[in-house]
């Protein structure tokens, strides 16, 4: 089967990949791009481990294919950080314990900032059902909860 | 053996030619609109191969407008672009409830109300809602375009009307008066991220108190969802009083032809689709009043 040819921005960058048609863009973004921050739960969009934006739009990368991708803009959780300085919702995961194996992180991490560009200060319901696609088996929530409104807080009045 | 291929044609004639094309070769194709189920059906073993067509590149496919006279949802419009748009939320308030039930924030950002009404689950929750609303599937294929009901575009469990070498290219719907207000309500077993046990789709019209128009469509109770003219007869007329409450979801009731399985059983969905009506009734009617 010939592979096909895409050109998209990966977080702010120009990148050109080869994929088969039949390609996640999770996978893509694993196997033929080297960014495995972006982790596979389910691979069957139920679990959000694997979220990504896509012309800013919060989806399941694995229910994208890889071809899709030509011409979007798309953020993982590579393009969180600023180089060495990590952003508020991660400092704030760190600082709370909200994470203990890490696997459903990234994709909180990166729900959650698509949530606070939305809306700067969404009370505790709007946060659980906004991630509610993105399940946890370690935390029990309270934790990561906490971190975004933390990291809520500290992003409108910065220290 | 064949293998999987991808292409996103960029005008509507492009796309139905090559659905008519891989139609006349005897090639398997598929149209591909947020993938939702899509993907996760490939990830099946039944799912062999095929050429999938993605809809998203196309202008048409991708309008959603708000006319004083009607409201066009394209196949491309995701549930969050719905969402987004203040006019629709507040002319279709109960579609809107049913295409922000579907799945969660990142389903939303990709899954359509178009590729649910395709995708014909039994369970397919934007259905009922629709059927309510009076939608009308705008087809297209290469003789030309046709307009279908949506209650008569499911026709069994994961089938549609479509023809070969047909898409969906958008849903028109009718402009609610002032006085017309839609409401659509599910049970499930959790709050999020669940599958439909029953769910219940009302457009009403009231005049002075008075319901003078009406549609009610069940869904996950049968193969399909499907209009319930009789419960709709019993509201006209009526003040909304009880007896007529009654005499819908009785109508609903009888309508219903569920299956038993893990969710819930005959009786229990039974049942609850005849507390949906009244209460999905109930709402709508409290959108006419403002309230
Ligand atoms: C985690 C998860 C949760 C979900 N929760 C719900 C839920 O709560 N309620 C619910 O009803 N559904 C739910 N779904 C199912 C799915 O998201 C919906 O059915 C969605 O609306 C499908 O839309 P899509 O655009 O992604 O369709 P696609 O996956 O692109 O297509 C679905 C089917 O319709 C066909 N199709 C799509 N568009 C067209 C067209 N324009 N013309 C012809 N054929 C077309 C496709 O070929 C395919 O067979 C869920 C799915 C997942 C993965
Ligand atoms: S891996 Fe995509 S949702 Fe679980
Ligand atoms: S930290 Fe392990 S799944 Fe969330």
């Amino acid at each position: 089967m010939a592979r096909m040819h895409i050109e998209s921005t990966i977080n702010g960058e120009a990148r050109e990949f080869l994929c088969d048609a039949d390609q996640s863009m999770l996978d893509v973004l694993r196997d033929e791009l080297g960014l495995t921050g972006t982790k596979e739960g389910c691979g069957t969009g139920d679990c959000g481990a694997c979220s990504v934006l896509v012309d800013g739009r919060l989806v399941c990368s694995c229910l994208m294919l890889g071809a899709e991708a030509q011409g979007a803009e798309i953020e993982t959780i590579e393009g969180i950080a600023e180089n060495e300085k990590l952003h508020p919702l991660q400092t704030k995961f760190l600082e709370n314990a909200a994470l203990q194996c890490g696997i459903c992180t990234p994709g909180i991490i990166v729900a959650a900032k698509a949530l606070l560009e939305k809306d700067p200060n969404p009370d505790e319901s709007k946060i659980r059902y906004w991630l509610a696609g993105n399940l946890c088996r370690c935390t029990g929530y309270d934790k990561i909860i906490r971190a975004v409104q933390d990291a809520a807080a500290e992003m409108s009045h910065p220290a | 053996m064949e293998s999987y291929a991808y292409s996103a044609p960029a005008s509507v004639a492009e796309t139905v030619a090559l659905l008519a094309g891989h139609a006349d070769a005897g090639r398997a194709v598929q149209i591909l609109a947020g993938g939702t189920d899509v993907l996760v059906q490939m990830k099946g073993p039944a799912h062999t191969p095929r050429t999938l067509l993605d809809i998203k590149k196309l202008d048409e496919a991708n309008r959603l407008e708000v006319t004083p006279e009607d409201i066009y949802i394209g196949a491309a419009v995701s549930s969050a672009r719905m969402n987004e748009n203040a006019e629709l939320k507040s002319a279709l308030p109960g579609l809107m409830e049913a295409s922000d039930l579907i799945g969660s924030t990142q389903i939303q950002g990709r899954a359509t109300i178009c590729g649910n009404l395709c995708n014909a689950s039994p369970a397919g929750d934007s259905i009922p809602a629709m059927i309510a609303a009076g939608a009308v599937c705008d087809l297209a294929s290469a003789t030309g375009r046709r307009e279908l009901a949506v209650e008569d575009f499911v026709v069994g469990v994961g089938k549609n009307a479509l023809e070969s070498g047909e898409f969906l290219l958008g849903l028109r719907l009718p402009m609610p008066s002032t006085q017309t207000k839609d409401a659509y309500l599910r049970f499930t077993p959790r709050t999020e991220m669940d599958i439909a046990v029953a769910g219940v789709g009302i457009s009403l019209t009231l005049q002075d108190l008075v319901c003078t128009h009406a549609r009610v469509a069940i869904g996950a109770v049968a193969p399909t969802a499907r209009l319930v003219p009789e419960a709709a007869a019993a509201l006209v007329g009526s003040t909304l009083d009880d007896d007529a409450l009654e005499a819908a979801a009785q109508a609903c009731r009888d309508a219903a032809s569920p299956i038993s399985d893990k969710r819930g059983t005959v009786e229990f969905r039974r049942k609850i689709v005849g507390v949906l009506c009244k209460r999905a009734a109930a709402q709508a009617a409290a959108r006419v009043q403002g309230n």
